[in-house]
């Protein structure tokens, strides 16, 4: 628009225009560190990874045996890649299911303004988020150890047990141990999701609850829990998309066992990327295929949940 | 008065509740003042004996956690420098000026959001060894500074499209170019912003495992803490006393900058969750 504007005066176009490309070119030197950045590290690997896919490659040496589909074929002929599938979603599973009524628990009681020391407590329950996993994961070991583990002296403690369990030595009590750990972890970034949703909720709702005589329960059931709903796909979408990605915590804590009870699936692509326990040399084609797969399954998950997000926001106005 | 004594039952669950949360934080410390021998017999008992500073000193010397300490510190560093200098560069460029290309270039960093990691990290290896930076420091700190999250810029963008334009206009007509006015009067206006980005990036680097680790394979002394950790429980398995040493010197900094810069931490998570 300024440009036809300004057509009308020559010598003031001509600033106009000189300027513009100045401003132009400017705009362009600052947008490439990050652009460059980006394609290196972003669009350029999402490319290769696909392009990896078909070949069978050890990841070193000349990219030269394309194989077709053959790296797909066997990844959903393997045994382990689906029980890797399978493990990642009952691993999933179980923490959406600990942590987010928990979460929200905890959030509706701090939600009170006038609860003395609020703060205080969302700090604690917010610490283990910005600890580091890797960290955890190992310190997890030791706390969930069958001698002398502090999960077993507490348990057998209050009696709960009267045998030490081994947590970490059976398929199932690992699995129930990472998804403790891990809900333990990440529950304070929920709450801290789950709390901005109570805080954006209409004040008049409840004063008009409240005037019509309804209980507490009622109150949550037919107020908070409809209102929430948009804010709990969204607590919902991130939680699975973590839970299905996690691997620090995984991999230091059980590293995927015992056997392959716990390993997950970016675990079982790590293990054919970057070690040489499947026959001899590491097989980066086959983990790009199984790398593709998986990505492309998180992928569509979270646009139907985003999606849903989105009509679940809508329908809310 | 009575509105506190209503409060106190809500207050016991509360305690409760946010002592069994920190509990294993409390244990870690309690574990790393004792000898391996008192770790022992100690079972729930967590006031050690006699504090002891044994482990904090094993750890760092022989378990090599200075060196690990050393190196996690230069990469967060400078990570986080180039991810805040990279960032505020793309958002003021895409909130101020209107070039071919712009829409399509707020898209494609929008899609990358939804990209995980375990996608992405064999092609990152890959170039980073073509590159010739496999097991070296500037490797890993590309890496992880091309990991982080383009949202830095599209949050960057947002907050710029918020300050008033007569500020930069002013400051062009005094005479400043357009890179003096980025660095002069906007930047300082984006303090709020720059704290969230480096608390997140802080975070996130500091903690990051996987990437250091593909990374630094085969080059013990590039360890970072992470690392440095895995590799310690690997070597010194029986040490428990000196692996919550460890542990501790590897997350208190962490820790210590929460504690001082919560409230970005908060307003930059719920402000990514948001967007």
């Amino acid at each position: 628009m300024s440009s036809r504007v300004l057509n009308a005066t020559p010598p003031l176009r001509r600033r106009g225009l000189n300027r513009t490309r100045a401003r132009r070119m400017w705009a362009y030197a600052f947008i490439l560190p990050q652009l460059t950045l980006v394609v290196a590290f972003a669009l350029y690997p999402i490319a290769m990874t696909h392009v990896y896919s078909f070949y069978d490659w050890p990841g070193f040496g000349p990219l030269d045996r394309h194989v077709g589909w053959q790296n797909y074929l066997r990844v959903v002929n393997d045994e382990l890649f689906w029980n890797a599938f399978h493990k990642s979603f009952v691993f999933m599973a179980g923490t959406v299911a600990l942590q987010l009524p928990t979460a929200l628990l905890i959030a509706i009681l701090l939600n009170s303004e006038r609860l003395f020391g609020r703060n205080v407590y969302r700090t604690l329950f917010f610490i283990p988020v910005v600890t580091t996993s890797a960290v955890i994961g190992i310190v997890m070991r030791s706390i969930f150890a069958t001698h002398n583990g502090l999960v077993n002296n507490g348990l057998l403690f209050v009696g709960l047990i009267d045998r030490p369990v081994r947590w970490l030595a059976q398929a199932d009590t690992a699995m129930i141990a990472l998804i403790v750990v891990a809900s333990w972890k990440w529950l304070g970034i929920k709450m801290i999701m789950w709390l901005a949703g109570l805080q954006s909720l209409p004040v008049e709702l409840y004063d008009a609850a409240k005037v019509d005589g309804a209980n507490a329960w009622q109150t949550f059931r037919f107020i908070t829990v409809p209102l929430l709903v948009p804010v709990g796909v969204v607590v919902l979408l991130f939680s699975i998309v973590d839970a299905l990605t996690a691997f620090d915590l995984i991999f230091t804590m059980t590293e995927g066992g015992p056997g392959f009870a716990t390993e997950f699936m970016e675990l079982y692509i790590y293990r054919y990327a970057f070690t040489s326990f499947a026959g001899g040399l590491p097989q980066l084609g086959y983990a790009s295929a199984a790398g593709v797969f998986f990505g492309l399954t998180v992928f569509l998950i979270s646009l139907a949940l985003s999606l849903l997000a989105r009509r679940a926001a809508t329908a809310r106005r | 008065m009575r509105r506190a004594l209503r409060q106190v039952p809500l207050h016991g669950v509360l305690v409760t509740a946010a002592l069994i949360w920190v509990f294993p934080f409390l244990w870690m410390v309690s574990s790393s003042l004792k000898t391996n021998r008192e770790f022992l017999a100690a079972g729930l008992n967590l006031i050690p004996a006699q504090f002891r500073t044994e482990n904090y000193v094993r750890a760092w010397d022989v378990g090599n956690f200075s060196q690990y300490f050393q190196n996690s510190v230069v990469v967060t560093i400078t990570t986080v420098a180039i991810v805040v200098i990279v960032s505020a560069l793309t958002g003021f460029a895409l909130a101020r000026v209107e070039f071919p290309g712009k829409r399509p270039l707020i898209v494609l960093y929008a899609a990358t959001l939804f990209i995980p990691k375990g996608y992405t990290i064999i092609p990152v290896y890959q170039l980073i060894r073509e590159l010739g930076l496999l097991n070296t420091l500037p490797g890993l700190i590309l890496a992880e500074a091309g990991a982080a999250p383009v949202l830095f810029a599209l949050l960057f963008m947002a907050h710029f499209s918020g300050i008033p334009r007569e500020l930069d206009e002013a400051a062009e007509l005094d005479g400043a170019s357009f890179g003096q006015t980025f660095l002069h009067v906007m930047l300082p206006l984006a303090r709020p912003m720059i704290a969230t980005t480096v608390v997140l990036q802080f975070m996130w680097t500091w903690n990051s495992f996987f990437t250091p680790l593909v990374l630094t394979l085969n080059n013990p002394d590039l360890r970072t803490l992470t690392v440095g950790m895995y590799a310690f429980v690997g070597e010194y398995n029986t040490d428990w006393t000196g692996l919550t040493a460890a542990a501790l010197i590897s997350i208190v900094p962490i820790l210590v900058l929460f504690l001082a810069l919560q409230r970005y931490f908060i307003a930059g998570l719920t402000g990514s969750v948001k967007s």
